[in-house]
């Protein structure tokens, strides 16, 4: 038995803390940008920004996109909801509301990467560390994913942890894509010329999947293999694919555990049906932004469905 | 006159409870003992075992200090300590039944009608009102301090919510974890069945309609409260869900919580929220801590509420004065534990001893609070002693009296070495069909020299507190 109220939130301090994780990554990838093409750098952050989906608060605030001002609002700026230190902050204050739910292993590598990391990002960042805070962020979600995984019972706690995770993460990754669009569109992108490549690779970067795509795919980037390994592909942990694929067999795992089914049953089976399509082709004939954008209501309307079906609150 | 070292008393060497400890002790290293406290502090912090502390809205949490030298009782002290602790709450529970139907106690003049009436932790809502298995106190953490060898005194009885248990159990793992072998040397009384204990003894008394095996739950504030962390520590030790008032609804005639399934009926709930704020239609309208309609279910006998609704009234501070008389009154004896001495100036023999005393005594308002209107007769002038008898002649029923106590002191590890602190003691009591006391409680320790203060919010800190299997 669970209280609707822990189940949201297990739910939220999953996501928040798998926001941290992918604001990290796509930090790490606009820095990379920014490096290697000093000219455009403003254009680079402007579109990590808009990726974040923080870019109505950071024009508030700011006028100017740099490293200076992106990496401060997105790491460390609590009047930015999804800011690292944010995440953190009500990740961990949704652990320690649900902290019954959780093994001592999982609440102690929270705890612990929320006083290590919220230590780190108490004073502004110098650009010459950020390298080395991007990792420590990276590495203290990992410890956290990891805890809950290799200790966690595997009840109803855990498949509301994982809707959190992996509906947080398609999310993200639609986003970047929804982003950068345009780039991988074959009509205005000609095989081969500097700056596609390198926007290429940087929208792999931001979802750690540079390396990962010559192993899956031919060692030269090409825009329909990025979108169907982001997209299609049910082995990469990061894809929206591989992200319905655990979502519907935790919400199955559900449906089994109470032996009932309910609305997000429904649109995750809609949701599925949208993602088993012959080819990457059919998405790009039908529209690629079309797609992302559809994607991103209907992930976002699952949510509602989990959040209503199971007495979140 | 010097406060009584339970380890070391002058001139005598170390008393035999700490022997085993002391032997141990001599042969440590100290810089390995100020790395263990270290380690103990750290150990506290990755667990989250804090305190909130209000008003503050920057590190809000914080801990509260730990001292590795376990504060010792013996065997024999232990029994005779729990004898007057039961007896003390029996007859706490056989008052609040008393209060809330015939008022005997009231009838018969031992305690005046008026200490009730104008109360407000009394709640006429409670009166006629017999809870499930007529257990009115069912958690109790009474605070006890020692003067001497022998004379112990309860400070407070802490017969609604008592706080503190989690930091019992919390301390003994923490020295188990720092100093293992300590404990094959010496041999000590376990704590850590205490959670097991509460939640058979919270369904020992759930209400008869109840099934078998009831559902028992914790009531929380929420995770803004100071003590959060024991709530959430006590829920989940016993297997239980915590809840908040937003979870709660009355369901059918019960209290429900909303589950991912529906709601579900709680039969038994050991509540963490003061009464006024338990239910908004009976009490506090703006409560949103409580569940409103809950008193309709408790009257109709549905749930358990732990500690039961009104249960102030048994600790409040003017009834304290009169707990020799109550436990007289109900147990047909005298108390084994005794108050601290009060004169109630009211009564003429009370009054002539206080006025021909006045620089050795403490005399209060009865109503006061806050250290109003009151004389400290060790540190009071000679002009200031002859006012304030003035004072007290003109309206003796005005004034209680007690003696300037000195604590009892436990040594404490500092920078150089040993050196000792005020320290005083709280046993956690539960009452079900019979009464259980896990051997040991939380001892408070005064961190300044020479303070007689141990509350935490006052830079108080805790110990590990050892019963002897002797």
């Amino acid at each position: 038995m669970l209280l609707g109220r822990t189940a949201n939130g297990i739910y939220w301090m999953a996501r928040y803390f798998e926001r941290a994780e992918n604001m990290a990554r796509l930090l790490d990838a606009g820095l990379r940008m920014a490096l290697t093409r000093a000219e455009n750098a403003t254009e680079e952050w402007t579109s990590v920004v808009i990726s974040a989906g923080v870019e109505f608060p950071f024009k508030a605030k700011y006028s100017e996109f740099s490293v200076g001002t992106v990496t401060d609002f997105l790491l460390r700026d609590l009047d930015n909801p999804s800011s690292v230190l944010s995440c953190i902050e009500a990740g961990r204050a949704n652990a320690r509301m649900v902290r019954t739910a959780l093994t001592r292993e999982a609440w102690e590598a929270i705890n612990d990467g929320w006083m290590s990391l919220r230590r780190q990002l108490s004073e502004p960042i110098d650009e010459r560390d950020l390298p080395s805070v991007l990792d420590a962020i990276k590495r203290e979600t990992a410890l956290i994913r990891g805890s809950i995984f290799g200790t966690q019972l595997r009840n109803e706690i855990f498949d509301f942890a994982q809707l959190g995770t992996y509906i947080e993460r398609a999310d993200n990754t639609a986003r970047i894509l929804d982003v950068k669009y345009y780039v991988l569109l074959p009509s205005i992108s000609w095989v081969g010329s500097m700056l596609d490549n390198s926007q290429w690779e940087s929208i792999l970067r931001s979802v750690s999947a540079h390396r990962s795509y010559r192993w899956v795919y031919e060692a030269a980037y090409k825009p329909t293999n990025i979108a169907d390994y982001l997209i299609l592909n049910a082995r990469m942990p990061r894809s929206l694919a591989f992200c319905y694929r655990m979502i519907d067999e935790h919400l199955g795992f559900l449906a089994r555990d109470y032996g009932e089914k309910h609305t997000c049953h429904q649109t995750v089976q809609q949701n599925v049906g949208k993602l088993k399509v012959a080819s990457i082709k059919d998405i790009f004939d039908a529209g690629l932004h079309e797609f992302l954008a559809g994607f991103i209501r209907d992930n976002n309307k699952l949510g509602q469905d989990v959040a209503e079906n199971y007495r979140f609150v | 006159m010097p406060a009584f070292d339970e380890m070391m008393p002058d001139n005598s060497g170390v008393r035999r409870p700490y022997s085993g400890y002391d032997q141990w002790f001599q042969s440590q290293d100290p810089s390995r003992l100020t790395q263990k406290t270290l380690d103990a502090e750290r150990a506290f912090r990755r667990t989250g075992i804090t305190f909130a502390v209000y008003g503050e809205a920057e590190a809000a949490e914080r801990l509260i200090p730990f001292d590795i030298v376990p504060r010792v009782i013996s065997g024999s002290e232990w029994r005779r300590l729990t004898q007057g602790i039961k007896q003390r709450v029996q007859a706490l529970n056989a008052f609040l039944d008393d209060i809330y139907h015939r008022q005997e106690i009231l009838k018969s003049g031992r305690v005046p009608q008026h200490l009730i009436a104008g109360n407000e932790a009394f709640l006429p809502e409670m009166v006629g009102v017999r809870p499930p298995a007529g257990v009115y106190t069912h958690i109790i953490g009474v605070d006890i301090v020692r003067t001497s060898e022998n004379e112990f005194f309860v400070l407070e009885d802490n017969a609604r919510t008592p706080s503190g248990v989690s930091y019992m159990i919390e301390n003994r793992e923490t020295m188990m974890q720092l100093f293992p072998e300590l404990f094959q040397r010496v041999k000590v009384l376990p704590v850590e069945n205490y959670p097991q204990l509460l939640r058979q003894s919270l369904a020992a008394v759930k209400p008869d309609s109840a099934p078998d095996v009831p559902t028992v739950a914790v009531l929380t504030p929420g995770s803004f409260n100071s003590a959060y962390f024991e709530h959430a520590f006590l829920a989940d030790q016993m297997g239980v869900q915590l809840v908040e008032g937003q979870d709660l609804r009355v369901v059918d005639g019960h209290v429900a919580m909303r589950t991912t399934e529906g709601y579900k009926q709680i039969d038994v709930l050991y509540r963490r929220v003061d009464d006024a704020f338990l239910d908004p239609l009976t009490f506090r309208p703006d409560s949103a801590l409580g569940v409103p309609g809950i008193m309709d279910v408790y009257r109709a006998g549905n749930v358990t509420i732990a500690n039961a609704p009104g249960t102030g009234i048994a600790d409040d501070k003017a009834i304290y004065s009169y707990m020799p008389e109550i436990i007289e009154f109900y147990t047909g004896r005298k108390a084994i534990l005794g108050n601290i001495p009060t004169w109630r100036c009211s009564d003429a023999d009370s009054y002539k001893y206080v006025k021909e005393h006045l620089s050795e005594l403490v005399v209060k308002e009865v109503h006061g609070s806050g250290g109003y209107g009151m004389l400290v007769g060790p540190t009071a002038s000679k002009k200031e002693i002859e006012a304030f008898s003035h004072k007290l002649a003109a309206k003796p029923s005005n004034y209680i009296a007690q003696p300037t106590l000195s604590l009892s002191t436990c040594p404490i590890l500092t920078e150089a070495g040993l050196a000792p602190r005020h320290v005083d003691l709280r046993p956690f009591v539960l009452v079900s069909d019979t009464i259980q006391i896990v051997p040991g409680g939380l001892t408070r320790v005064a961190l300044k020299e020479g303070s007689l203060v141990v509350n935490s919010s006052q830079g108080g800190g805790t110990k590990d507190t050892w019963v002897l299997d002797d």
